[in-house]
């Protein structure tokens, strides 16, 4: 038998397109599913542990989904905004601790996420190098982040502009890092976290300039009357925050209207969950939602979807074992002289049988070596490659 | 060494038939076998090689009656007793020529691939002149180069009977004549039979005895 393989191997090796050809097919055939369902497995892991671990979400009435995806995996897709004054309610109401979210921008290809401190101790993160942002204008960064960026306590990174030709949108702030975040292998290490307020520094809605009361500059002045002056465009704005202007930075208005896109909601209990829940039911601008239900709803469209393409990939399969006996078959139809040749110099009807035999053990055991490194590869980085295709 | 009694065969398709009342081929001799094409020499060769089996009469090699063995039988005793040198080389293409040599060790229990098989390959490869293609692929080779290795492939395993078919038949004169005393200096020192099926006439005198193929068939086709 041994001989059998060397020749088989022989064989393969001379043809070598045509082997590579049969090793691709069969690899595709067995890794494809098996690698869909190691990343569907930790999908649904990574999913289902971050919904578990948050009890309710509050947002403006729209998708959940998006709101979901937004809040806790900080997907692009921005849901829409709301009032700070709805975090401020569910505070007041005695029910829940509130922990309000402002995820919409960027800084390089990272989320920024404008929340409290609170959102650390609920999420468990823990500072591995630097210290927490305690003032306005500082960050503190997850550890992808840090490690993809090479950033460290100390730099700076720079958040991204909105609309590159929009002059009056947002613009540029340049952050002080402080500190970089312990791995969780959550969406956390991929996210870029400030103040509420900086956030809304880099909205526009908060900024700093010279003070206008003692400018001796009249061209930057629209209007002054005793109580206001108006400043017009010409006014540069500050876009770092640094200790000499920090002060003199502010925000126009009640910070109690200023914009937010979820409120994590953290009961007490379960009976005040009910009745949280309860008083957002009928409520026409905002929704509660349990992240842990979402999720499920998901999971089972995304394992919906899963059995169907476990149906393509069983069909496509079944038509690639069909093609590979019809290579196999014709092959040795065409191999007619090959195989009367080594009949007359001795072979038997099963020698001949062994060598095909050894040709196809050796095929799939070269596509069982090659499937099982690249599930291999697969299972290793199945937490990168689930937060980089799925949770985006 | 070769004695054939009453001989008839006949595919199963077609009308050729092969009618052989008695030959006998000594042992040692150097038999040239000669007729015109279609009258059965490759057939007569495949007969007594127990590749084909007579329909009536017996085929009797080196005191052993094979046309009465059963298949492997007959498979065990060709590949241990006697050489093929095929009329068309028969190298696989995905070999190269030291493994085609020692093919016929690897697809057969009846031969045991050793070290010192191995080593007499080599040795044999070298004294026919190919010792330095022994790692070339049959399609690199020169018809000469083919023959030779086709030969040193029928002469490893010291068989008793060689059979050559049209073994210089694809060769330029220069060549046939070295094949030839290639081919019969190996056949004298490992004391075997010969028995070689040839169009070349100007070779003939070189044989021991001729025969030619029409004194021994009654074609009936």
């Amino acid at each position: 038998m041994i001989s059998s393989f060397y020749i088989a191997w022989r064989y393969l090796a001379f043809n070598k397109v045509r082997s590579a050809t049969l090793v691709a097919c069969i690899t595709l055939i067995a890794f494809l599913p098996m690698a869909l369902q190691l990343l569907l497995d930790e999908s649904q892991q990574l999913l289902q542990s971050r919904a578990t671990s948050t009890p309710l979400l509050l947002g403006a009435r729209g998708s959940a989904l998006d709101l979901v995806m937004n809040s806790l995996y900080f997907d692009e897709q921005v849901p829409d905004v709301f009032t700070m004054q709805a975090a401020e309610d569910i505070m007041q109401s005695d029910l829940a601790y509130a922990i309000p979210l402002y995820v919409r921008f960027h800084a390089r290809n990272s989320v920024i996420v404008g929340t409290t401190l609170d959102y650390f101790d609920f999420r468990g993160l823990q500072i591995a190098q630097g210290r927490m942002f305690a003032v306005l204008g500082e960050a503190v960064i997850g550890a992808d982040v840090a490690e993809d960026y090479g950033l460290h306590p100390g730099d700076a990174i720079v958040s991204s502009p909105e609309t590159l030709f929009d002059l009056a949108g947002v613009y540029p702030l340049k952050m002080a890092i402080t500190g970089v975040l312990q791995r969780n292998h959550t969406s956390d290490d991929l996210a870029v976290f400030v103040d509420l307020k900086t956030a809304w520094v880099i909205e526009g809605l908060g900024h700093g300039h010279k003070d206008l009361t003692s400018t001796d500059d009249a061209s930057v002045i629209m209007t002054r009357t005793e109580d206001s002056v108006t400043a017009n465009a010409k006014l540069f704005q500050y876009t770092e925050v640094t200790e000499d202007n920090i002060d003199s930075f502010h925000f126009h208005g009640d910070l109690s209207a200023y914009p937010i896109t979820a409120v994590l909601a953290v009961p007490d209990d379960v009976k005040s969950a009910t009745l949280l829940r309860g008083r957002y039911l009928e409520n026409p601008r905002y929704h509660i939602v349990r992240p842990k239900d979402v999720i499920a709803g998901l999971l089972e469209n995304i394992f919906r979807i899963k059995s169907v393409i476990d149906s393509v990939i069983a069909i496509v399969g079944l038509a690639t074992v069909m093609a590979i006996i019809l290579v196999f078959a014709l092959s040795v139809r065409l191999r007619q002289r090959e195989l009367s040749t080594i009949f007359r110099l001795g072979c038997s009807r099963m020698t001949t049988v062994n060598l095909i035999v050894a040709e196809i053990t050796l095929i799939v055991i070269a596509s069982s070596i090659i499937s099982a490194g690249l599930l291999y590869l697969v299972d290793a980085n199945a937490d990168t490659l689930v937060r980089q295709l799925v949770l985006r | 060494m070769i004695q054939i009694e009453s001989l008839e065969f006949n595919y199963p398709q077609g009308e050729f038939r092969l009618s052989i009342p008695r030959m006998t081929v000594e042992h040692g001799e150097k038999v040239a076998v000669i007729g015109p094409s279609g009258s059965g020499k490759t057939t007569l060769l495949n007969l007594i090689a127990g590749i084909s089996r007579p329909r009536q009469g017996s085929i009797t090699v080196a005191n052993q009656r094979i046309s009465d063995y059963r298949d492997a039988r007959r498979r065990n005793f060709r590949i241990t007793e006697i050489g093929f040198v095929f009329q068309d080389f028969e190298l696989l293409d995905y070999l190269n020529v030291i493994d085609n040599i020692l093919h016929p060790y690897r697809i057969t229990r009846a031969l045991k691939l050793t070290r010192r098989v191995q080593h007499r390959a080599v040795e044999l490869a070298e004294g026919l002149g190919i010792g330095n293609k022994l790692k070339r692929y049959s399609s690199e080779l020169s018809q000469g180069e083919k023959q030779r290795a086709a030969i040193c492939r029928a002469l490893l395993p010291r068989p008793r009977l060689i059979l050559a078919d049209e073994a210089t038949g694809n060769l330029d004169p220069r060549n046939k004549g070295r094949i030839l005393d290639l081919l019969f200096d190996n056949v004298a020192s490992s004391e075997a039979t010969l028995l070689a099926v040839t169009h070349d006439h100007e070779l003939l005198p070189r044989f021991d005895r001729v025969v030619d193929f029409l004194d021994y068939r009654n074609d009936a086709a």
